[in-house]
């Protein structure tokens, strides 16, 4: 198996405070890899130093076998960059944004406009092809934004949180592209604030913490060092809460908000049987809520911390 | 193809992508030539006589001969405005950091800028032209004359487009290239483009004798005249290379700097 993206000892500081502290991170080719945090993490300025925008303080990074540091120009002829703000000419129409890539990418004109209407349909743009990008919806632009991409047929992308303020049926849409690139043999190395998207996508997940990689594994293995999944049960009064203490044992108990928390796998057959163990006592659960974890109960459970927001300046100022 | 054609070819490639935003939204082009005119009309209609009859001699009959020059490097100025915001609005907008991780050389995406503002703003000159002569401008130059005025003319804009594509660059928000915007817009009025230095008081004096643009539309104005000083022309040609050069240098620095500093 050979890597397309190596990074070792990976370093980075602004103004003093270490955005990237020490960071070693192997992502093989053809599959695609997750690197899962919160704002102010460093994700952003991990994409940006392996794209050759921003030159790390330290360590090394190689991507399709050549050094981000001594040989940039090789890089750069062989990745695509699509940011969490979408770089498209907003004067131009979306079929020009794709010739003036194309062009760009010194393909002839023909062959130019043939990749162009191919990926126009191929990302549901074929009506917007003459409209002008600043028309376009959030979702239209991040898709326009990622068949640029495309044009040069890159053989690593990477993408810096492509559905960050996406409706679902868009985010849907973009995931569903994602997973065609992989299956045509490209590696991808994706940014996400979101455990459900890297769950969905990712081969591998690492998990950024105050520039740190606190965790990396596939993603069932993630999820299983999570205890994060549980039934909520919640009383009307404390004899109901009592009385399911003493039945279920071992649940978490809220004397303020008279809820039991369940450690359970909260799928249907799960709940179901939990109930039945609960037998008549079940009569006095008002309500049941199924917990599924999410990215602060990775966080919580592999940090110690909850995630905060705290620096998310330094990664959004450009 | 060798490294120079493809940097060539990018560059047409991003002179095309700018000249077609000017020919897309023509209000820009329609501000960069409107202003000059408008300016123009009100200096010749509005206060010509009373300027014109304190310059005497100078200004050689007709008061629009006088400030041509002057109005021309208003243009330029007004012209190097659109290119600061456009390079701006690129730079927040994100597409040059697209272009910073493509295989493309830096100097193909810059000269792309200063290439179609070179082009429009030669355009609006002409246009500014036009109109003076529909006003009774009347020049002596002869060709090798006009010939040179239109190289320090070049010269002019090649130093305003790179020193605009730099303030573009650097500055974080549209607003920020409004100190620029200001500046060349204002020191023309600050020069000898509409009277003669010599009858400012006396500190004004001094900053309209020696600022840059003062040289250039002196010069211009002497080669149309058909009474070239080659002292002025010099010193208005070593003005715009070293902005040029300064323009040049800045906006290179600041096209791969780290976008997180």
């Amino acid at each position: 198996m050979t890597s397309a993206i190596t990074a070792t000892g990976l370093r980075k500081s602004f103004g003093g405070k270490a955005v990237l502290d020490g960071i070693d991170l192997e992502v093989a080719a053809g599959t695609t890899f997750s690197l899962l945090g919160p704002n102010g993490a460093g994700k952003t300025t991990t994409v940006q130093i392996m794209s050759t925008l921003v030159r790390a303080d330290g360590g090394e990074v190689r991507v399709a076998g050549h050094d981000v540091a001594t040989d940039p120009a090789a890089v750069r002829a062989a990745i695509g960059v699509t940011g969490q703000f979408s770089a498209v000419d907003n004067l131009l129409t979306g079929e020009e944004n794709l010739l003036l890539m194309a062009d760009l990418h010194h393909l002839r004109r023909a062959e130019g406009r043939r990749r162009a209407a191919e990926l126009l349909d191929q990302f549901d743009l074929a009506d917007a092809a003459k409209k002008s990008a600043v028309t376009f919806s959030g979702g239209m632009r991040r898709r326009l934004d990622l068949a640029m991409t495309l044009i040069g047929e890159p053989r690593v992308i990477f993408l810096d949180e492509p559905t960050t303020g996406l409706d679902p049926r868009s985010r849907r849409m973009m995931w569903q592209i994602i997973r065609g690139l992989v299956a045509g043999g490209v590696t991808i190395f994706l940014t996400t604030q979101q455990l459900d998207e890297a769950d969905e996508l990712a081969d591998q997940i690492a998990v950024l913490d105050h520039g740190k990689v606190v965790a990396t594994g596939r993603p069932e293995e993630l999820k299983r060092s999570i205890p994060g999944a549980h039934v909520r049960l919640r009383f009307a009064d404390v004899a109901g809460l009592d009385a399911a203490e003493h039945v279920l044992g071992g649940a978490f108990r809220h004397e303020d908000t008279l809820t039991l928390e369940v450690p359970s796998d909260a799928g249907a057959t799960a709940v179901r049987a939990l109930l039945n163990r609960l037998g008549d006592t079940a009569d006095q659960v008002d309500a049941v809520s199924v917990h599924t974890p999410d990215l602060d109960d990775v966080f919580f459970a592999l940090t110690g911390h909850p995630t905060t927001d705290t620096t998310a300046e330094m990664e959004n100022t450009r | 193809m060798t490294t120079m054609a493809f940097t060539a070819r990018d560059s047409a490639t991003m002179t095309r992508r700018t000249l077609r935003h000017a020919v897309r939204y023509p209000v820009t082009m329609i501000v960069s030539v409107g202003v000059p005119v408008l300016l123009l009309l009100l200096f010749t209609g509005v206060f010509g006589g009373a300027l014109e009859a304190g310059l005497g001699a100078a200004a050689h009959g007709a008061y629009v001969n006088y400030i041509l020059p002057g109005i021309l490097v208003m243009t330029a100025a007004y012209g190097s405005s659109v290119t600061a915001l456009g390079v701006n609005r690129d730079s927040t907008e994100g597409i040059i950091g697209r272009f910073a991780t493509m295989a493309i050389s830096p100097a193909a995406v810059l000269s792309g800028y200063v290439t179609s503002s070179l082009l429009r703003t030669l355009t609006s000159m002409a246009m500014v032209i036009a109109v003076a002569f529909g006003l009774g401008f009347r020049p002596a130059a002869d060709a090798t004359q006009w010939l040179t005025a239109a190289g320090v003319t070049v010269l002019l804009v090649l130093a305003l487009t790179w020193l605009a594509v730099a303030v573009g660059l650097a500055a974080k928000t549209a607003e920020g290239t409004s100190g620029f915007t200001l500046l060349v817009q204002l020191l023309p009025f600050i020069s000898s483009a509409f009277a003669a230095p010599g009858q400012m008081s006396e500190s004004v004096r001094w900053f309209a004798a020696n600022e840059p643009f003062t040289p250039v539309i002196d010069a211009l104005r002497g080669l149309l005249a058909g009474t070239p000083d080659g002292g002025t022309a010099l010193v208005a040609v070593a003005w715009c290379a070293g902005l040029a050069l300064a323009g040049y240098l800045w906006g290179r620095a600041l096209f791969r700097r780290d976008l997180n500093r």
